[in-house]
């Protein structure tokens, strides 16, 4: 090995820290002015990393499944009182639902009404929790050979999550709806006045552009709405609640700070071949 | 010529050197463990950012800038800030500490939190100008506080164990 005198030596130490600093100076300058260069070396460590997130994650799956002998030991009387409760009250909508099932039903053939195309999901399990001091999204793991997911709708058993912006070989990572950068177009109430949801870095979303005429009320149902084209009508998304005088905010139904196993919606995906098989079908070599 | 007690005491010598950069790798993957902490974005920048203070001040060969640099890009890209934001911050603290190293190594260990407080108040301002920079607005100022909170905090909490590595299992002499 060669060896640099000890002047040199010395010199060289002196440098490398003022060097390192200008590196990164430039990578923080490089990154600013291409968006694409950040995003491509995220999506890289994503995928390089998610073997590692998913041996990680493991123990804590263990330790909040009912299945494993450690998370019925923790869980199981306390789920079994819970899921009671939980029970009595489904019951009691059931009954509502089934009503309302008919109705809808009776109301939709008065219409001709045209089902929303039904989309394709996948299920997949919350490997890391990436979120930032002004960030907030989730890395999921999804099967090896799953389509660009890029736009997928995300929800958990009770409403929508948030979105997918980042799609690779093995992870993709869900812009939660309380990021800072989130924008959803929702439709509130029965009437399903517009507004948009704005993510605020806390856990409620605010309400924002909503008409004058038609101002949210507590309680009120936030329903996803259709325009901007990005999310299906009609998902669950929370309930309208005032948290100030003039700061109508949503109480999101998704548990957002203990996400497990998402479900993501590929509503474009579904729409396409939907599209696809109408064209194929109108030009005759359809089945 | 290779004799192999010489290989072994190498190797050795390697490991004791890679276990400051690789330990705080890990305890960033680890860290991101779904539903494991309440904050883990604040608790990786602050966990870094007190490892970074602490190798430099008592060790610095264990930790060279670009071992540091490399850890900034790593935080930035698992934990959604601009791309090279957390290597400027790390460098310019791992810059302030090696300036300040011998005065501060002789002190004790109040005296050294007092001055990693200081940094981290310097560096979450620091960033949160940058950041604001960055997007052209006033971003929410709790997020900051929260994780300089997390950072002074923290470290009592982790000295004991960043003591016992720098002595026993990161010390080259004892190879």
């Amino acid at each position: 090995m060669f060896r640099l005198s000890v002047p040199a030596r010395l010199v060289l130490a002196r440098l490398t820290l003022p060097v390192m600093l200008l590196l990164a100076l430039g990578l923080m300058i490089a990154g600013r002015a291409n968006g694409r260069l950040t995003a491509a070396l995220r999506l890289g460590l994503d995928d390089a990393l998610t073997p590692a997130f998913r041996v990680m994650s493991r123990p804590m799956i263990s330790l909040t499944r009912d299945d494993t002998a450690l998370g019925a030991w923790v869980g199981m009387h306390r789920q079994i009182l819970a899921l009671r409760a939980e029970n009595a009250r489904l019951r009691r909508w059931q009954s509502v639902a089934l009503a309302l099932a008919a109705q809808n039903q009776a109301l939709k053939s008065a219409l001709h009404f045209v089902p929303t195309p039904t989309p394709e999901f996948f299920t997949a399990r919350v490997i890391a929790d990436n979120g930032g001091l002004y960030a907030r999204s989730v890395l999921v793991s999804v099967p090896s050979g799953a389509p660009n997911l890029i736009d997928a709708i995300a929800m958990d058993g009770r409403g929508v999550v948030g979105r997918v912006v980042q799609s690779g070989l093995r992870s993709a990572r869900v812009l939660l709806i309380n990021d800072l950068n989130s924008r959803v177009p929702v439709a509130m109430g029965a009437a399903g006045a517009h507004a948009l949801m704005v993510g605020t870095n806390g856990a409620m979303p605010s309400l924002q552009y909503w008409s004058p005429n038609h101002p949210p009320h507590e309680g009120e149902i936030v329903l996803t709405s259709a325009a901007g084209g990005v999310f299906p009508p009609g998902l669950p998304v929370g309930v309208v609640h005032y948290q100030g005088r003039n700061n109508p905010v949503v109480l999101p139904f998704a548990g957002l700070h203990r996400l497990q196993l998402l479900r993501l919606f590929d509503y474009h995906a579904a729409g396409q071949s939907q599209a696809q098989t109408a064209t194929d079908q109108f030009a005759g070599n359809g089945p | 010529m290779i004799t192999w007690p010489s290989l072994w005491r190498d190797l050795d010598r390697a490991a004791r050197h890679a276990l400051p950069g690789c330990s705080i790798a890990l305890v960033m993957v680890v860290a991101s463990v779904p539903m494991l902490l309440p904050d883990p974005g604040a608790f990786r920048a602050a966990f870094v950012l007190i490892s970074v203070f602490f190798w430099t001040l008592y060790r610095p060969a264990a930790l060279p800038a670009p071992v540091v640099l490399i850890l900034g890009v790593l935080l930035d890209l698992t934990g959604n800030s601009p791309l090279g934001l957390w290597a400027v911050l790390l460098l310019l603290n791992q810059a302030m500490v090696l300036a300040l190293r011998r005065v501060l190594a002789k002190q004790g260990f109040f005296l050294v939190w007092l001055a990693l407080a200081a940094g981290i108040v310097g560096t979450s301002g620091l960033e949160y100008l940058i950041r604001s920079l960055l997007v052209l607005q006033f971003l929410p100022i709790w997020p900051v506080v929260i994780q300089g909170v997390i950072g002074i905090l923290l470290y009592p909490l982790s000295a004991p164990l960043l003591i016992r590595a720098h002595r026993g299992a990161a010390a080259p002499e004892h190879a």
